[in-house]
């Protein structure tokens, strides 16, 4: 007949001790994630770039007949 | 028939006499699970508006409201629509009590209702209240099971669906297109490394163009 009082006090609190934390890991994770990821595709591409000959492969790829414009010199 | 019709009536009136609260007031202490309901008064019939409307403007609050509204006259009070009965979670207090005639047992129970509440016991007090309702809320929500049936139906239903996407793979699909050839893949691929695609992290980085294969 007589419920129980319920809680009526500190309910901000435990929702903020509750889910700062997790907050807090979770946008670290963020950031690490995306150093992790961003950092190896801007090596990948520095170094793709650093020994790169257009003209060497203009002429493979115009070799294999790729383009339409210039034919391989065969031709 | 008659009798319990009469006694809800001159109930009715009773009510109306010893209701001088504003309506806010008398809802107030309608609360139905929370405590037991002095005056119930959502369960009016149609016969009663006329005794009540006079006094205070209630028909707002009262959820039979829109069928007295529709009831022109009144030649005779014949209170004759049967109010159903219902247990829901949303409406906490349906349009009549459940038990509708009294033995005399719970008739005196009702005139000790009248009195003071802390004199009744705990027993009179669960009596009271199933009077007025059938079901506790506890008994409504109680757990029927159904989605185990749901669950079933559910992939039963995807079961035949599967079934019937099989015999469309080999009754209405048409053959493959050329293009889905191994022969053909293989020139495909040959051509996407021709031109270089993705050369700095996809598919032709993949591939070692000095040696003339996969690294």
């Amino acid at each position: 007949m007589s419920l129980p009082k319920p809680v009526m006090r500190g309910l901000l609190g435990k929702r903020l001790r509750f889910h700062l934390p997790i907050a807090f890991t979770l946008s670290l994770l963020a950031a690490v994630s995306f150093k992790v990821i961003t950092e190896p595709r801007k090596q990948a591409y520095a170094d793709f770039y650093k020994n790169y000959d257009a003209m060497k492969e203009f002429s493979a790829m115009r070799e294999a007949g790729v383009f339409e414009s210039v034919r391989p010199t065969g031709e | 028939m008659a009798s319990p019709r009469r006694e809800r009536r001159e109930e009715g009136r009773r009510r109306a006499d010893e209701c001088d609260q504003t309506p806010k007031v008398r809802v107030q202490a309608c609360m139905r699970r929370g405590s037991l309901c002095k005056t119930t008064m959502l369960r009016l019939t149609a016969g009663r508006v006329r005794t009540l409307l006079s006094r205070q403007a209630m028909a707002a609050l009262s959820t039979s409201s829109a069928r007295m509204a529709s009831h022109g006259h009144e030649v005779s009070e014949q209170a004759d629509i049967s109010l159903p009965y219902f247990d829901r979670l949303d409406t906490p207090l349906p349009d009549r009590p459940y038990q509708d005639s009294l033995s005399a047992a719970e008739k005196s129970l009702k005139q000790k209702e009248k009195g003071p509440w802390t004199s009744l016991s705990n027993e009179e007090k669960l009596a009271l209240y199933r009077i007025m309702f059938k079901e506790t809320y506890a008994e409504m929500k109680r757990p029927t099971g159904e989605w185990k049936t749901v669950v079933a139906g559910i992939l039963f239903f995807m079961g035949a669906t599967g079934l019937v996407v099989l015999w469309q793979r080999y009754y209405v699909y048409p053959p493959h297109p050329p293009s889905f050839d191994e022969e053909w893949q293989a020139k495909q691929v040959k051509r996407m490394l021709d031109m270089r695609i993705n050369p700095v992290e996809g598919f032709s980085s993949k591939w070692d163009y000095e040696k003339g294969q996969w690294k």
